[in-house]
């Protein structure tokens, strides 16, 4: 496999935590407040996104949002073609989600893939009212009609490229990179 | 980590580490079977053979529940009504199931070996040994390692004893190998004639008495005792059976105080395990049966994804 090679910094930790700020002040927007709003956090990144989004609206709103996670391994369509079995992480709701306005967290929008798994993995735990997506980037190249309803920043990229997220919890730093696979 | 095993003919050479992912996978599948919809699509577009050339129901239940919960296409084979009981070769019968698009196969088989040629055979597809003679049943050793898991996480140190005819039994050899991986001191107790002649072999210990086997056992796993295998006078009666070999709440009390009762089923009531141990509060029997669901469903999704 292809080396990754860091081409540039797109954020830094307080860039980063602007844009989680603002989308958490969306949400809410567009929620019109918290009434039965869940938050959940596609594994891996996005379930500190999520959780950090869970603060930032207990702050501004002074109610905590119910916040669970997804993994959609089970629900990838490529399981065959990929070199290695993927791990299979949690999924845990923190309540029914039937009725509820599911905000859906993630760091990096790509294909749309991961995200057609994550509505097939949550309509299978419920039927939630509503679903939309939040994404700290969307770097293009969709495959599938899907598109995220709040963006903290729209990166065009080349293919070649990729776009890491990182976050303090499990990378011990924020910030956002854009990496170049080495031909 | 990456998971290196495609057929799983035993447990022989199967690390700590990949136990214990092999555990955490298994309790990810059992989340699923806690859901409103207990599917998932991981499977999907897979053909999977049940093969059972031994009689077997909750194996093979469980084995295909798990397929259905992974949303794999099923198919059941049984060998009474197979072109195997018309003369058909195992080698003939592969290559069959093969043509016909099979991506994993389960095989029960009471030969030793079967799988393992069954695996040598196939071109594409995998094995997973549900049994095969006396040798191995890797996934009832996995079933009762995670079971015992889930009550006491770290296995390091635990004690296990298995009581009865271990010379029979491939649920006894593979569990010997399992827990000993984990880390669990195994003592082995039943009548002299249902031992292996080389027990010490096996590396583990031999206690003729029950009750000082179970001394200080976080688990007393009893294995089932085939009624048939009496008439061949490897023990006087299965009266006698029960009262030397068989559990009863006075043998659980020498155990650990809270020590499990496990059994692979199905059981013999009054045999080698009494109703008081077998529906009381220490048995795990009827969580073992689940835990066979949720660790095939992991096996099967480990073994079965991923590029070929």
């Amino acid at each position: 496999m292809a080396e990754l090679r860091e081409k540039a910094k797109l954020m830094n930790a307080q860039d980063l935590n602007r844009v989680i700020r603002r989308i958490a002040h969306e949400m809410v927007e567009r929620n019109k407040g918290t009434d039965r709003m869940i938050l959940v956090g596609i594994h891996r990144r996005g379930v500190y996104i999520a959780r950090r989004l869970q603060k930032l609206v207990e702050d501004a709103e002074g109610v905590k949002v119910p916040c669970g996670e997804l993994d959609i391994t089970l629900y990838r369509d490529d399981l065959t073609t990929l070199s290695e079995q993927p791990i299979v992480h949690s999924t845990r709701m923190p309540e029914d989600i039937c009725g509820k306005h599911i905000f859906l967290v993630d760091d990096v929008i790509f294909t749309g893939r991961t995200v057609r798994a994550a509505l097939e993995a949550l309509v299978d735990l419920g039927r939630p009212q509503s679903v939309q997506l939040a994404v700290i980037v969307d770097r293009g190249h969709r495959e599938l009609p899907i598109h995220a309803d709040i963006c903290g920043r729209n990166v065009p990229t080349s293919k070649n490229e990729v776009i890491e997220v990182r976050v303090e919890e499990l990378d011990g730093k924020d910030e956002v990179v854009i990496c170049e696979r080495d031909a | 980590m990456g998971w290196r095993h495609r057929s799983v003919i035993d447990l022989d050479g199967w690390t700590r580490d990949e136990f214990l992912f092999f555990l955490d996978q298994s309790r990810q599948m059992e989340n699923v079977m806690d859901r409103p919809v207990k599917k998932v699509p991981a499977l999907r577009g897979k053909m999977c053979v049940n093969l059972f050339f031994e009689n077997s129901t909750r194996t093979r239940v469980s084995f295909e529940l798990a397929e259905k919960m992974l949303s794999a296409d099923v198919v059941n084979w049984s060998a009474s009504g197979s072109s195997t009981a018309k003369g058909e070769t195992m080698r003939d019968t592969a290559w069959t199931l093969e043509s016909m698009g099979a991506d994993i196969v389960v095989m029960r088989h009471g030969a030793v070996g079967a799988a393992q040629y069954l695996a040598s055979k196939l071109k594409r597809g995998i094995v997973l040994n549900a049994g095969d003679g006396t040798h191995a049943h890797p996934t009832q050793a996995l079933l009762d390692v995670y079971t015992a898991w889930k009550h006491y996480g770290d296995l390091e140190g635990r004690k296990i004893a298995l009581i009865g005819d271990v010379l029979h039994s491939r649920v006894a050899r593979s569990d010997v190998i399992a827990f000993r991986t984990m880390g669990c001191e195994v003592v082995l107790s039943g009548p002299p004639t249902l031992m292996p002649r080389e027990v010490e072999d096996l590396g583990v210990a031999y206690e003729r008495e029950p009750r000082d086997a179970v001394k200080g056992a976080d688990m007393v796993y009893l294995l089932r005792i085939q009624r048939e295998r009496q008439q061949e006078g490897l023990f006087p009666s299965v009266d006698e059976y029960h009262r030397w070999w068989g559990a009863d709440e006075e043998l659980m009390k020498r155990a650990k105080p809270g020590a499990l009762a496990m059994h692979p089923g199905p059981i013999n009531r009054g045999v080698e395990i009494a109703s008081e141990v077998a529906d009381g509060h220490q048995s795990v029997i009827l969580e073992q049966v689940r835990s066979g669901v949720a660790t095939r469903m992991a096996l099967l999704y480990l073994c079965g994804g991923g590029a070929r």
